[in-house]
């Protein structure tokens, strides 16, 4: 029962996270717009959530060194699994920095609209639980 | 970081960029205010000071926030002014100014006071949406 519910809010929980991942980076872009040499990153969103969604994220979690089969296997998640690529720039910049501000600006509203919209899915989606409960 | 304290993490990037923007900002205010300084405490022509941004990541994380690496003095060469009133005039009659190209420091107060702007906003926006996943469920 509960593995269901958690199963129908995987996907979402999956994509908030990446969303919320991605708004990091591209934060972390706009704060180094003055920083010579910093190249700026993202990652492919799509890409990364079907990987995440299809493999879990169980590649990028770590687990502790058992020495006797009766130990306790400690497993911790990994941050920052998404595969960071850096962004090609339309016009470079003399100081070698890549980051673009109206890319940045653009993407970084888009990311948190999409977040927000999760957001709202992930909210109707328990409140539609809620109600099948309460049947 | 890890994924939980995402929008943490935004806090502390923009805020660090903020603090490095500002730096900056201070370091333009002094080269403004003293481009005509002819000589400081130490007998000298006050020299322009630049700020040099770098990248300060956490431990093992591809990304980071910015911290002022260190102030440098500008190399440039110094101004000669030709006035041979001054007390400070060498033999040859020229005074030796500041090297605090006007023109450059109002270039880099603009960009100091609009990327600082731009940080404001994606801390706005990170706050706004902290607030919302905050009403998950209700």
């Amino acid at each position: 029962m509960i593995d269901k519910l958690d199963s129908s809010l995987r996907f979402h929980q999956e994509a908030l996270n990446l969303r919320a991942r991605r708004q990091e980076v591209l934060s972390a872009n706009i704060a180094h717009a003055d920083t010579p040499n910093y190249k700026a990153r993202d990652f492919e969103f799509s890409a990364t959530l079907s990987q995440a969604v299809e493999r879990g994220r169980q590649s990028m979690s770590v687990s502790m060194a058992t020495t006797s089969s009766r130990h306790i296997t400690g497993e911790a998640q990994v941050a920052g699994g998404a595969d960071l690529l850096y962004r090609t720039p339309n016009q470079s910049s003399i100081d070698g920095n890549t980051v673009e501000m109206d890319v940045e600006r653009v993407n970084f509203a888009d990311n948190a609209m999409h977040y927000e919209a999760n957001l709202t899915i992930i909210s109707s989606k328990i409140k539609s639980l809620l109600s099948a409960v309460q049947q | 970081m890890p994924y939980s304290n995402s929008a943490v993490g935004i806090f502390q990037i923009a805020g660090s960029a903020m603090t490095a923007q500002s730096q900056r900002m201070n370091t333009t205010a002094s080269n403004l205010a003293n481009a005509d300084s002819v000589t400081g405490p130490d007998g000298q022509p006050y020299r322009a000071k630049q700020v040099v941004f770098e990248m300060a990541p956490a431990d093992g994380q591809a990304i980071g926030g910015v911290r002022v690496a260190r102030v440098i003095d500008d190399p440039s060469p110094m101004r000669m002014v030709h006035d041979p009133r001054n007390p400070m005039a060498n033999a040859e009659g020229y005074v030796t100014m500041p090297n605090v190209n006007v023109v450059e420091e109002m270039v880099n107060m603009i960009s100091a006071s609009r990327s600082y702007q731009a940080n404001v906003e994606v801390l706005n926006t990170a706050k706004t949406m902290m607030l919302k996943t905050l009403t998950i469920g209700q």
